[in-house]
């Protein structure tokens, strides 16, 4: 017997991250993309000591192994908890659900999900984000909207971190950002140093409107 | 490999199709993979493969028909259609422009028809 059926095989991710994106209602919920070492948990660990007194924030950790993430965000005050996706290439909505029933969310403006570090699969799957936001570091190659266009296609924002290291590589910042922005017209990107704190304040300005935008909802 | 999640999930819905029709035994899934779905087919038949291995539907076949993208030009609006997930790059064959183009077909991922017993 042969049925026909149409059924997108991401539909429970959807499904779920919907669930999510209802319990997350009032709370500006980011989704942070970047390949291993851009300098994701570093950019938190600035942004939630640097905004602490304006807003209550709370970091959803994922990684293949270790809580050491969750343990540095954590060292800030704020609200934190790992998932170990024990070789999972990335974050789905199911692993979020439960990752939320460890924080107390009547406490948070802002939520951050630090996803596995991977430029590929974590785009595929909804986690119930209001955006997603792309992180990329001068030390890696300035292609690379190029090579993984979905991510720089989908994403709100981009941050190019490590700009204090510019004078010692050979990355093209005006050729990452054009065509970054030609595949996403609205993009904003950011070019910022974690690491000594310069551009962190268009990175904050940009959180500012965001979390106000959310709020009006 | 996010095929194996994948995988994962095309035997969830399928299983839960044929139950509803009171089937017991899978032996096909058909399926239409946009040229942009980011899966590597290769990985997802592998990873349906092993899934099933010792199962009583260990013999189901997998067929995947590799949708086109059909894109519309982001200067001109123009549509056009191409092949592979490159063809996102290629110049609008009306005016040229190169980038910017809106992705009309090829990101789908869709169970459209299920074979039982």
């Amino acid at each position: 017997m042969q049925i026909p059926v149409v059924r997108n095989v991401l539909e429970a991710n959807e499904k779920m991250a919907a669930q999510v994106r209802e319990r997350l209602r009032g709370i500006l919920t980011l989704n942070l993309i970047s390949s291993p070492g851009a300098g994701k948990t570093s950019l938190l660990e600035r942004t939630l000591r640097d905004l602490a007194g304006e807003f209550r924030m709370a970091v959803i950790e994922g990684d293949l192994q270790t809580d050491n993430d969750a343990r540095r965000v954590a060292a800030t005050g704020a609200q934190a908890v790992q998932i170990n996706t024990d070789g999972g290439c990335h974050l789905d909505s199911n692993m979020i659900s439960t990752a939320l029933d460890a924080l107390d969310l009547s406490q948070v403006d802002i939520l951050f999900i630090e996803n596995v570090g991977n430029l590929v699969c974590p785009v595929e799957f909804d986690c119930g984000e209001d955006a997603k936001v792309a992180l990329l570091s001068v030390t890696e190659g300035d292609d690379k909207p190029e090579k993984y266009p979905l991510l720089f296609n989908l994403a709100r924002a981009m941050i190019l971190n490590k700009v204090d290291l510019l004078p010692h590589v050979d990355f093209d910042m005006a050729r990452a950002r054009a065509f970054a922005t030609r595949l996403n017209k609205e993009l904003a990107v950011f070019e910022v140093s974690c690491r000594n704190g310069e551009g962190l304040e268009g990175w904050y300005d940009w959180l500012r409107r965001m979390r106000a935008d959310k709020a009006r909802g | 490999m996010h095929e194996m999640s994948l995988a994962q999930n095309i035997l969830d819905i399928a299983r839960q199709e044929l139950q509803a029709r009171g089937c017991t035994r899978l032996t096909g899934v058909h399926l239409r993979c946009g040229a942009l779905a980011g899966v590597e087919v290769s990985s997802l038949r592998f990873g349906f493969e092993v899934l099933l291995q010792g199962t009583p539907d260990e013999t189901a076949c997998l067929e995947i028909e590799e949708v086109p993208l059909r894109l519309r030009c982001g200067a001109c609006g123009a549509e056009f259609g191409g092949e592979g997930r490159l063809a996102l790059w290629e110049p609008c064959p009306f005016c040229g422009e190169q980038l910017g183009h809106e992705v009309l077909q090829g990101k789908e991922l869709n169970i459209v028809a299920i074979e039982g017993t």
